[in-house]
């Protein structure tokens, strides 16, 4: 515990024993005995079975939820002494479906954080095509002047990620963002983000349910099971632990033919 | 000839004879539904916005706003007069009871097209770093508006043929020609009332119902 919270100047984000339970309610137990830290540039994934706590991790870091015991230091600021508002302007945030508002045209959404943070249209623009240009999608007028209902679930999931992006936060959190995709799709997009990950270096927490999709872009798979981490370990050691829930996410690879082994 | 087509020729110029008049009660009526609705409007969407921030109010503001609605209205009006200030005989009167009619359709709407929009939008916008304030204005709003305009659209229609029972307390409009047509066994005059009221009702649902369209996103 101790060694942890001492270690918080090289993670950007760190748990230090952290426990939420609903309204306070100890029986209503979400996560708890929760620590870890998040070194700059590595690619967190967050694995885990539906309601095993994956997503409120996620909302933990970026203030959504506080914790009930314990804290979340990012930037090596507890969450509960950030402006959640500006906590927030420095967290990109994807989730499925792309959550896109549907009043607003490509473009439009994409530019949501700098017309926020009042940047001049000229250097608005200009961001917008380079970062739609980044996640491969046509930054000229005929698509930017699109609205979200007229696209593609790929392309969306695109313009979701370029919307996060948009004011170059340091940290990008990313919730089951391709899982609703069709699988050519989401392979598509699953290893053109792999690649831009590398590039940008952004630290990043990704959540899936999906193991193959967790070793392809971790750094590092931690492995939650009913509000508790089970496993913590880089991809390739990831497939070797023993562990019962580690097994059964393995068991699930293989039930696939022709899968990576 | 058969007695149906002199009635209809005598209605059609008794409607010649009486075009001026019949266009002049025509516009009072307007005047008195455009005089109502604004304030309505006024009232009911700011008033559904803030029970959005505040669920113990939505109850009783949506309770009191549905209680003016099972009130009939001849009896709303009657009931009226006698209240200080704004009560008594005449438009200010109307314009009141007409309000109140009109309140319903318009905040329960405003509630529901703020408080029905896709969680999943609204959660990213929370993650992004909007404040409330801008989520309101930025994002529910603009969401609601077609839901927020179709209240208002049952709002006109309904003050439109409220307006008639107006003439009832002396606020004159297209009503004063279907009472004094009652009172005279009178179609003619019934109809003199009725079919401009009807088409004020009708022109009105197809502009909004225009413009409603046009604000409807995904």
């Amino acid at each position: 515990m101790n060694t942890k919270t001492v270690s918080f100047r090289e993670n950007l984000i760190e748990f230090c024993d952290v426990e939420y339970h609903i309204n306070d309610i100890p029986a209503r137990i979400i996560v708890s005995g929760i620590s870890f830290g998040i070194p700059h540039g590595e690619t967190l994934v967050l694995l885990g079975r539906s309601g095993s706590g994956k997503t409120t991790l996620l909302r933990l870091i970026n203030g959504m939820l506080m914790p009930s015991r314990g804290q979340v230091l990012v930037q090596g600021r507890a969450t509960t002494d950030w402006d959640p508002i500006r906590l927030r302007r420095g967290i990109g945030y994807v989730i499925q479906d792309a959550g896109l508002f549907p009043h607003f045209t490509v473009a439009e959404n994409v530019a949501l954080i700098p017309t926020l943070e009042k940047w001049d249209a000229l250097r608005t623009t200009a961001r917008v095509k380079e970062l739609l240009a980044l996640v491969g999608l046509d930054a000229r007028a005929r698509f930017t002047s699109r609205h979200p209902r007229e696209l593609s679930g790929g392309q969306r999931q695109r313009v979701g990620v370029a919307r996060a992006l948009a004011a170059d936060p340091p940290i990008l959190l990313m919730d089951e963002p391709f899982s609703a995709l069709d699988p050519v799709t989401r392979a598509e997009l699953q290893r053109e983000f792999s690649a831009l990950a590398r590039r940008l270096g952004k630290t990043i927490v990704f959540v899936t349910h999906d193991l193959r999709e967790a070793l392809l872009l971790a750094s590092r798979i931690v492995l939650l099971e009913a509000g508790r981490i089970v496993a913590s370990a880089t991809p390739q050691e990831f497939l070797h632990l023993d562990h019962p829930e580690v097994r059964a996410f393995t068991s699930s690879l293989s039930i696939a033919p022709g899968a990576p082994a | 000839m058969n007695a149906a087509v002199i009635q209809l020729s005598s209605d059609w110029t008794f409607f010649a004879e009486h075009r001026a008049e019949i266009f002049s009660a025509t516009l009072d009526h307007l005047a008195l539904v455009l005089i109502a609705m604004a304030i309505a409007i006024l009232i009911g969407v700011p008033l559904g916005m803030f029970i959005v921030q505040r669920p113990a109010l939505r109850t009783i503001a949506l309770g009191i706003a549905s209680i003016f609605q099972t009130i009939p209205s001849l009896a709303l009006f009657g009931f009226l007069i006698p209240i200080p200030f704004i009560g008594g005989i005449g438009k200010r009167t109307a314009i009141v009871a007409l309000v109140l009619y009109a309140l319903l359709p318009i905040l329960r709407n405003t509630y529901v097209g703020l408080t029905g929009i896709d969680p999943a939008v609204l959660e990213a916008a929370e993650a992004m770093g909007m404040t409330r304030a801008q989520i309101l204005w930025r994002v529910r709003f603009p969401l609601a508006l077609a839901v927020i305009l179709a209240g208002i659209r049952t709002a006109t229609i309904i003050t439109i043929g409220v307006a008639t029972i107006a003439a009832a307390i002396g606020a004159g409009g297209l009503g004063t020609f279907i009472f004094r047509g009652v009172a005279l066994v009178s179609d003619a005059l019934i109809l003199a009332g009725a079919i401009p009221a009807a088409l004020l009702a009708l022109i009105a649902d197809f502009l909004l119902g225009l413009i409603e369209r046009r604000l409807r996103v995904a």
